[in-house]
């Protein structure tokens, strides 16, 4: 029991790298705040976009949102990060894991808001449009408020599920909890640092995923 | 233009790194077809826990789900795979991939046939009670076929949320698909075979996906 504890719950071992978790907390936070703020604007954009139904514009985002979420986010990691230095873009890690996490959140964001979007019945538009408002105001002051609502849960989950991709930062160096937690690990000997990862990131989501939790009870998505 | 064309699209090495990519996508399909079957198995036992009628039992499950849902998957899997083995417990990166996988995709699976289960009114189960059926039989035969219709888009997205998280098993050096491509890379100094890699990946879920957008859409009309 005591050797247990001494390997994954070392006091010593705990003080030392404390410093290097807490740290990669802030970098996971970092990098979350950003992939979740331009995901979703951009997914929310793409989705005005495409509530224009031009055909080859509404084409194009298909393609690519599907793309996005057909592919794995570690392959498009991997393809960006060794792909485009040797073609003389270099691009920091972190840069790269922004840019990967939030195009496929973006895409994700796009679908839900779009079927957001399509939820909203006809006659609103024809009523808002008839009172005299352009069709962007329609959308904006009509449309969006209503579906936006109904995109709150799966929405949340989703954004959620992304944000817990930073962890494959580690793999493209950076410096995020899992990547600070397996070094102190392989330095140590011991695997006290990753017990430590493991409890950050449950400190950092928990209280998310309860959010979501409570959002999906609050906001009943489809049969309400 | 044209060193972007020999960087990511370049045949000749797609050719050579062909062989070995394609023993990594049996890997793949390999690891798929323990964990989505064992999942969804899993998240039904997962599910039904979560609505005991015992408040211990359903807080516990409720408890083990946000766990599993909170933790990336990454950091199971290294958990599992590095950090085990300090406790005396030595796993292949297969076993280790199964079991990191199986916990977390378990949890999500689980609360879908959860949202299934609540959506089947209540009187369904007293109905089919009342003539009679067991309760395993009232959920097999009359709750869960209904529950199933009802999230169907979620089962199926999730699953397709399986297939994309077997990537990670790269990490663990399981030589699975991107693993493999990979190891094209480093030795070609290429990205094609991690094009090669995507190309795949893209042919098996893209239609899929398309079938997700459809299925959602009909639901919410």
């Amino acid at each position: 029991m005591s050797r247990f504890l001494d390997t994954f719950f070392n006091a010593t071992v705990f003080e030392r790298y404390l410093p290097a978790i807490l740290r990669g907390m802030a970098v996971t936070v970092e990098v979350a705040v950003v992939v979740v703020i331009t995901g979703i604007l951009l997914g929310l954009a793409l989705a005005i976009v495409r509530s224009f139904r031009v055909r080859i514009i509404n084409g194009l985002i298909v393609v690519l949102v599907d793309m996005f979420r057909a592919l794995p986010p570690m392959v498009l990691l991997l393809l960006v990060y060794f792909g485009l230095p040797n073609v003389g873009i270099n691009v920091p890690s972190f840069a790269v894991l922004w840019l990967v996490l939030a195009l496929v959140l973006a895409a994700f964001a796009e679908e839900i808001f779009w079927a957001g979007i399509l939820s909203i019945p006809k006659g609103q538009w024809e009523a808002a449009r008839s009172t005299g408002l352009s069709f962007l105001a329609t959308l904006v002051h009509v449309v969006l408020p209503q579906a936006i609502r109904l995109t709150v849960p799966p929405l949340t989950n989703r954004t959620i599920a992304i944000t817990k991709n930073t962890a494959l930062g580690t793999v493209i160096g950076v410096g995020e909890i899992l990547n600070q937690a397996t070094a102190a690990q392989s330095f140590s000997g011991n695997a006290t640092p990753l017990m430590m990862g493991a409890i950050a990131y449950l400190i950092l989501f928990v209280p998310v995923v309860a959010l979501g939790r409570f959002l999906e009870t609050r906001f009943a998505w489809r049969r309400a | 233009m044209q060193a972007l064309v020999d960087q990511f699209f370049n045949f000749a090495i797609m050719a050579q790194a062909l062989p070995l990519i394609l023993a990594g996508l049996r890997q793949t399909i390999l690891i798929c077809l323990i964990v989505v079957p064992l999942g969804l198995v899993g998240g039904l036992a997962v599910a039904l826990l979560s609505l005991s009628p015992r408040r211990v039992v359903r807080w516990a499950a409720i408890a083990a789900i946000d766990f599993f849902r909170a933790i990336p998957p990454l950091v199971l899997l290294i958990f599992v795979y590095s950090g085990l083995p300090f406790a005396g417990i030595r796993t292949s990166p297969l076993t280790a991939v199964a079991i990191a996988f199986l916990l977390n995709t378990s949890s999500y699976y689980g609360e879908i046939y959860r949202a299934g289960i609540e959506s089947v009114g209540a009187g369904q189960w007293d109905a089919a009670r009342s003539t009679g059926l067991r309760a395993w039989q009232a959920l097999l035969y009359v709750v869960l076929p209904q529950a199933v219709r009802n999230v169907l888009p979620d089962l199926v997205s999730n699953t397709v949320e399986v297939v994309k998280l077997t990537s990670i098993a790269s990490v663990v050096a399981l030589p699975e698909l991107l693993y493999s491509a990979d190891m094209a890379r480093s030795v070609t100094f290429n990205s094609s075979p991690i094009v090669l890699a995507a190309a795949i990946y893209l042919a098996a879920l893209w239609p899929i996906v398309r079938l997700i957008s459809r299925l959602e859409r009909r639901i919410a009309a």
